[in-house]
């Protein structure tokens, strides 16, 4: 018999659908309350740091420079208090065989779909992500289609997803695009049943723990050369892959690094608006999905994340897209770098944070994307402007997300604003409570308290304001 | 008349307005849910007609035939002056002013 293939058929088939593309059984992990075994999930599905790092070095991922940014650490010392300013590096990652640590996540994805047995691989995404599953599809030989959001219903598509779509069809992959909507989700798995393919989420303990080379790198890297671990990492925070990975990257390693999160801010801007699609300048990277992801992981196309934030950052700042912007010319004109903007989020708040911190410490950023046509800073501003956003120089905390951006008129003005983390962590137990109508059981208390990076007195006391 | 064979790009309503997720804003829910693919085109046809075509992965897929041999436009934008001022702001900060 044909199945039903209209919206609400195919949504319903969505946990069939995903047990058999993704090959993980969820519920053995499951406490049938709140809590989940989080680690055994990571252990028993995922793969040994020296296994990763062997899958990862056989297709040229990984291993990408550390580079110190002198020119930017004196501009830092400038802007700030006397004695402060910290040295700035960031990690290379566009280095990677897709331009970005995505290839990390997907070179662990498509190994395990082709180990498998799978003939091919579907991932929906509009970010990098896409480039490097089909990078690592081509390597391997399976098929790749990539799911993106790419225009709105002018067809006018964001010039940063055009790019990509370009980048994954060069590496042999089908990209089926789509207008503005959440509702891509139904295409994707409309995707999975026809084709028999892997589901190569984002979200999947294989493509998390492939982040965790990240973080390891940094801290043998900065060993070697520095003798010493760096005292602060910065992630660019969207799904929460990036933190999560890198943080367990670091733990294995035995470095006590402070993890920070950084997203650009698009406060006000509705993610599923059509009319707002195109107001934007970042597609990713923004508080758009790094604010929802961190405070309910659960909401991505696997049943348990393997993307869990919040367990790590213990601080959560945002930074402006004029200011990503400006800090992405200043990495080209003074240290001669062109990256893309995206992957300088975090760059821009290390700027700022590394004036928080003595000379001789260290500050980290975990990546760079690549640059090119479209996912640039000169097409993305042009772009901005034919959009009906203001571009001028000012402070950009006054900023208005889809109105205008203002690039600031110093460095001196570029500032890292921290998120209420407090009230996230408290948000996540209250989602919970409300997600699982259940009275929480001891276990979950002990399990919500390592969701949120807090302890069972803040648990509970969360939950008391909660009745 | 496009030849079956030929490189095309197809375009398809997936959702119709009323057909769109409850959760959506109502900006979007005014409006269909597009996709756009490419493949081989498998029988001769015009611009605007209903056809068929071979993805690179082998799948079949229907829609308006809307282009044939696409290809990208995207580039690098039109000239953006701030970009120069920020340029001779933090070199002059860092190196001086260049005298």
């Amino acid at each position: 018999m044909m199945k039903a293939n209209d919206y609400n058929s195919v949504m319903a088939r969505k946990a069939e659908i995903m047990l058999k593309s993704v090959g993980i059984d969820y519920s053995k992990f499951e406490s049938g309350s709140i809590a989940f075994d989080y680690e055994k999930m990571m252990r028993e599905t995922g793969y040994s740091l020296e296994e990763m790092q062997n899958i990862q070095y056989s297709v040229g991922v990984g291993n990408t420079p550390v580079l110190e940014l002198k020119n930017l650490t004196e501009l830092v010392r400038k802007c700030a208090p006397a004695g402060k300013g910290a040295r700035i590096f960031m990690k290379d990652e566009a280095s990677n065989p897709s331009g970005s640590f995505k290839a990390r996540r997907a070179a662990n994805s498509v190994y395990h779909a082709k180990r498998l047995g799978f003939k091919g691989v579907v991932t929906a995404t509009s970010g990098n992500y896409g480039a490097a599953v089909a990078s690592q599809a081509a390597i391997n030989g399976l098929k790749c289609i990539v799911v993106q959001e790419c225009y709105d219903s002018r067809g006018v598509g964001q010039p940063e997803i055009v790019e990509k779509a370009r980048k994954c069809e060069a590496l042999g992959a089908e990209v089926v695009q789509l207008s503005v909507g959440p509702e891509l989700f139904y295409k994707f798995l409309l995707l999975l049943e026809e084709t028999g393919y892997f589901n190569a989420s984002l979200y999947t303990p294989f493509g998390i723990a492939g982040v965790e080379t990240l973080g390891y790198e940094i801290s043998m890297q900065f060993r070697e050369k520095y003798g010493k671990d760096p005292d602060v990492v910065v992630c660019t925070n969207a799904g929460g892959g990036n933190m999560t990975g890198t943080a367990r990257g670091l733990m294995k390693a035995g470095a006590s690094s402070r993890l920070i999160a950084a997203s650009v801010n698009l406060a006000g801007l509705h993610m599923a608006s059509d009319g707002q699609f195109n107001k934007k300048s970042f597609t990713t990277g923004h508080t758009g999905f790094g604010m929802p992801f961190a405070s309910w992981p659960d909401r991505s196309d696997v049943p348990r994340s393997a993307a869990r934030p919040l367990r790590y950052m213990e601080r959560y700042v945002t930074v402006a897209q004029g200011e990503v912007f400006y800090i992405t010319e200043v990495l080209a004109r003074l240290e001669g770098l062109e990256k893309g903007p995206a992957g300088n989020t975090a760059l821009a708040a290390a700027f700022s944070l590394a004036q928080e911190m003595d000379q001789d410490q260290t500050i980290i950023v975990s990546e760079t994307e690549y640059t090119g046509a479209g996912k640039h800073i000169q097409p993305q501003l042009s772009f901005a402007r034919d959009n009906g956003i203001k571009i001028f120089f000012g402070d950009p905390v006054d900023e208005v997300p889809g109105k205008n951006i203002i690039l600031p008129s110093h460095p001196s003005l570029i500032k890292a604003r921290d998120v209420d983390l407090v009230h996230m962590r408290k948000s996540l137990i209250k989602t919970a409570v409300n997600t699982y109508k259940v009275e929480p059981t001891e276990e979950d208390i002990a399990f919500l308290a390592e969701e949120t990076n807090s302890c069972v007195e803040f648990v509970k006391d969360a939950l008391k304001s909660i009745k | 008349m496009i030849k079956k064979g030929e490189w095309v790009r197809i375009h398809k309503t997936i959702l119709t307005p009323a057909e769109r997720a409850p959760q959506v804003p109502e900006d979007t829910r005014n409006v269909p849910l597009e996709m756009w693919d490419k493949g081989f085109l498998q029988s001769d046809a015009n611009i605007g007609d209903e056809v068929r075509i071979e993805t690179v992965t082998g799948r079949m897929e229907t829609g308006t035939l809307i282009e044939v041999n696409p290809y990208y436009e995207h580039n690098f934008g039109k000239f953006v002056p701030e970009l120069l001022v920020i340029d001779k702001q933090v070199t002059e900060i860092v190196f001086g002013g260049g005298k």
